[in-house]
């Protein structure tokens, strides 16, 4: 069985699934199931300054929406730091680190943005003998109105100043948790790592409304009639985080910089396409809220059977192996050219790919009377459409041209590599002529 | 309680009142709101769903299965309803698994399709509950129409005439209203009256009238309605029950299975129904397999229903056999009854084997024979009392496109009319059909 062993930024877990600053870390009872589960590493969730705790709302704190079956999809909650005396969750992360040695304990933080500030609860923390600490500028609900949270992840120049406050006052590794909730993530990315943070965590919460009450007329969830925007979570946010990892990861200023992987992962399949396209390791929340600690046993054997089937030996080996693929659109290649094929056995005849094909795309797909599907080479684009509405899995599939071979619907052979930048009909290409 | 299963000959209260209550309550009871979520979520919305093609009466199967999915069943209810004004009945009677449930493509793409009769089901009752109707009549147009026959057939035709803004008489022979869907089908289908509650919201679109205990021949002559009304359907069913053609059938208690299941029908109270302890039914139908099930339900010790032909020529589909299987009843393929043989009242039947040849069913000399206090005759219905005339095809009211008959201004549909299967559903779409045929021709 292929070792997981994590070494992130020096910090050691036995398995690279880590929970991520959220309620099911908000206390050692929480924290020791889910030690007790298998999970690698907790990041406690966040602490905020001395004196009296927040408080949260009294009423609903999370709102959903949910696929067939009532599958979780997405998750949204208006929940703040925690709201728990700092001397109690002080306290608790001291015995816990002391019971779990071999597990990574990470402490998130969240005070004003003033440099005491950030001094004192340093100086709060040290004695707890926790692995590092994770500076969370990513909430983007109730704190960032009080100028914490997404209100400084959102302004690249306080990032670098807190981080650097930190480094300063502090020996412990330390990770910048960013937020979603900007245009673009590599200059909060760039600013952590010019304040010296050992790595970024990402993606923290999406602003979002889940829903609407249609009788009410509330946004949910609905405290007492009036809603406020959440942080969006879950399955869904799931190829938003994978981009905005990747976009670090390849980015030539935060190339090299550790990422710690967050959203939506919910099997070891979300896992490790995460860690190929740059993460260390991931942290997890909703999938475990959904289902339970459990989760992460059915992550730890399905990550380890990956990776022996692949010939890894060590999670080293998987990081950052889909990086290198990622590229503009510009460098795509214009001569790759694919044409859907339907598999006429494993096709049950639904349709689908005739309704959103003649609808909404390139009248590719024939239907004859006794219902067969089949393809018009010379209309097909190749868009993928017909494979993404398809209920059965690999009932159509795309079938790669030949370099060579006849493409139908241009009348055009196959060439070699070619892409937009040398193309004729792009003008920047004309004018470097 | 003095009686049993093992009572001889033929008795009631051979069950206890629980029995009784379990054995013919909903077989199918509606979904609950979450079932019907999930369920409707399997629907895959197909292009020109092969569901549709397959229903009769072609229902938009996917449309009303998105809008269950969406929290609309009652949209999903005008959906059926402007298709399928009995879809209530239909869904609980329908054999899906031979027509919509059996097109489905995830039956191809995993033997289990999407439950459509039970989605059509909790849409239907989600409306009809509320005691609404969803369709109101157009502006009136003067003309009258009779209709005779309050079967499925009639009650549709004289829907869809009312909708159209004619007025409508219907005619029927029996004290109540509902054809088959009130006296025919097994009770624990359509348990608590539902039959005549549909008739009732059904007849809440106005302009129908109705009128019990007449027929041609009764009180009425098609001469006759052809001069009062200005056109004239015929949804008369099949009223002819087809004899055994054996020694010993006018023994007492050989009975014909339609009477039985309509008496049971109407007797609120099962356990006053006598039963034989030893009940053999004759045939290989959707009647057989009524009359077999409710006997056993109804406490028969031994049941069996004997079929002259193979498993694979029945007309009951598999899923009713199993049905019949499941509770007990004893199903033989390939014999005849050659008698009934008793003393004043039956008391055995001799059967003899068949072999179904090319030259047509043969009897073979081997015979056997089985204990009958009871034996029930469902080896098909007949036309009966049609009106002098008409030309038939076959056993069969003769009709040419959407149910004219060769009579001018006389329409025909449901089982008394050629072509189509004698299903509720068939009936339906055929009344419905005979009337947009009849508003065209009358408004033309």
């Amino acid at each position: 069985m292929a070792n997981l062993q994590s070494n992130f930024i020096g910090i050691k877990s036995p398995n690279p699934f880590w929970l991520a600053s959220a309620p099911p870390t908000d206390k050692k009872y929480n924290v020791e199931r889910a030690f007790e589960a298998g999970w690698g590493g907790v990041v406690w969730k966040t602490l905020g300054a001395e004196g009296p705790p927040v408080v949260n709302v009294n009423g609903p704190r999370y709102g959903a929406i949910w696929g067939a079956d009532r599958r979780l999809l997405g998750l949204n909650n208006i929940e703040l730091i925690t709201d728990r005396p700092l001397e109690v969750n002080l306290q608790e992360i001291k015995e816990v680190k002391r019971k779990w040695r071999d597990r990574a304990l990470i402490i998130s933080l969240m005070v004003p943005c003033d440099e005491e500030s950030w001094k004192d609860i340093l100086k709060r923390i040290e004695g707890t003998e926790a692995d590092g600490v994770e500076l969370n500028f990513g909430c983007p609900h109730g704190m960032a109105e009080r100028g914490m949270g997404s209100a400084v992840g959102q302004v690249p120049e306080y990032i670098e100043m807190v981080t650097r406050w930190v480094k300063q006052y502090s020996r412990m590794p330390c990770i910048v948790k960013l937020t979603p909730n900007i245009t673009d993530v590599r200059r909060p990315a760039e600013a952590a790592k010019r304040g010296g943070a050992d790595a970024v965590s990402l993606i923290n919460t999406i602003n979002s409304i889940t829903s609407v009450d249609l009788d009410s007329f509330a946004p949910e969830p609905t405290i007492d009639g009036k809603g406020t925007h959440g942080g969006y979570c879950g399955p869904a946010v799931k190829p938003i985080a994978l981009n905005m990892v990747a976009e670090i990861a390849r980015s030539e200023a935060t190339r090299g910089l550790p990422i710690s992987g967050i959203g939506g992962v919910t099997t070891w399949r979300d896992a490790a396409e995460f860690m190929a396209l740059g993460a260390g390791n991931v942290q997890v929340c909703t999938a475990a809220m959904t289902y339970g600690f459990k989760v992460v046993q059915e992550m730890i054997s399905g990550l380890s059977q990956y990776m022996d089937e692949k010939c890894m030996t060590s999670t080293a080996d998987l990081v950052g192996r889909a990086v290198p693929n990622v590229t503009d659109w510009q460098y795509l290649n214009l001569n790759y050219v694919t044409k859907a094929v339907i598999d006429q056995d494993a096709c049950i005849k639904c349709g689908r790919c005739y309704a959103a094909c003649e609808d909404t795309s390139h009248q590719a797909i024939d239907m004859s009377a006794d219902r067969t599907f089949t393809v018009k080479e010379e209309e097909c684009v190749a868009c993928n459409l017909c494979i993404d509405v398809c209920p059965v899995e690999s009932c159509i599939t795309m079938r790669t041209l030949d370099q060579g071979e006849l493409d139908k619907r241009t009348g055009r052979k196959v060439g070699t590599y070619a892409n937009w930048t040398t193309h004729p009909n792009n003008p920047a290409a004309k004018a470097a002529e | 309680m003095s009686n049993s299963q093992f009572t001889p000959g033929v008795a009631s209260g051979r069950l206890s009142a629980d029995d009784y209550t379990r054995n013919f309550s909903d077989i199918a009871p509606r979904l609950e709101p979450h079932e019907a979520r999930v369920a409707a979520d399997r629907c895959y919305f197909c292009h020109d769903a092969p569901c549709m093609t397959a229903c009769p009466t072609s229902i938009d199967i996917p449309l009303f299965i998105r809008q269950i999915a969406t929290g609309t069943p009652e949209a999903a209810a005008k959906t059926i309803f402007s298709q399928n004004i009995l879809g209530g009945m239909c869904a609980r009677v329908c054999p899906t698994e031979q027509l919509c449930e059996e097109a489905c493509v995830r039956e191809t793409a995993e033997g289990k399709p999407v439950e459509i009769g039970r989605l059509q089901r909790f849409a239907t009752d989600s409306l009809m509950e509320k005691g609404t109707h969803p369709f109101t009549r157009d502006k009136a147009t003067g003309k009258t129409v009779a209709v005779v026959g309050a079967g499925p057939a009639g009650l549709s035709a004289a829907h869809r005439l009312a909708m159209k803004g004619h007025d409508v008489t219907i005619y029927d022979a029996r004290p109540k209203a509902g054809g088959l869907n009130e006296y025919g089908i097994a009770s624990y289908k359509a348990p608590g009256g539902f039959a005549a509650a549909e008739v009732g919201w059904l007849l809440k679109i106005g302009g129908i009238r109705i009128e019990n205990g007449k027929s041609l021949g009764n009180g009425l002559t098609l001469d006759g309605l052809k001069k009062q009304f200005d056109a004239v359907v015929l949804a008369i069913g099949l009223a002819g029950v087809n004899a055994l053609r054996a020694e010993g059938e006018s023994l007492a208690n050989v009975v014909n299975a339609v009477d039985f299941i309509a008496e049971l029908r109407q007797e609120p109270d099962k356990a006053k129904l006598k039963i034989g302890r030893d009940v053999v039914v004759i045939g290989g139908g959707m009647t057989a397999v009524d009359a077999a099930v409710q006997s056993k339900l109804l406490g028969a010790e031994n049941v069996t229903i004997a079929y002259r032909r193979g498993r694979e020529k029945m007309s009951a589909s598999t899923d009713e056999q199993d049905h019949a299987t499941g509770v007990g009843v004893r199903i033989l393929h390939n014999v005849a009854p050659v008698r009934v043989t008793g003393n004043g009242a039956a008391h055995e039947v001799e059967f003899a084997y068949t072999e179904d040849g090319p030259q047509g069913l043969k009897l073979s000399s081997e015979t056997f024979r089985l204990k009958a206090d009871q034996v029930m005759k469902a080896i098909g219905q007949t036309l009966s009392g049609q009106p002098e005339g008409l030309k038939l095809d076959g056993a069969k009211i003769a009709v040419t496109g959407a149910g004219r008959t060769s009579v001018p201004g006389v329409w025909a549909a449901g089982d008394c009319a050629a072509g189509g299967e004698d299903l509720t559903v068939t009936a339906v779409a055929e009344g419905r059909d005979a009337a947009e045929d009849i508003h065209a021709s009358l408004m033309g």
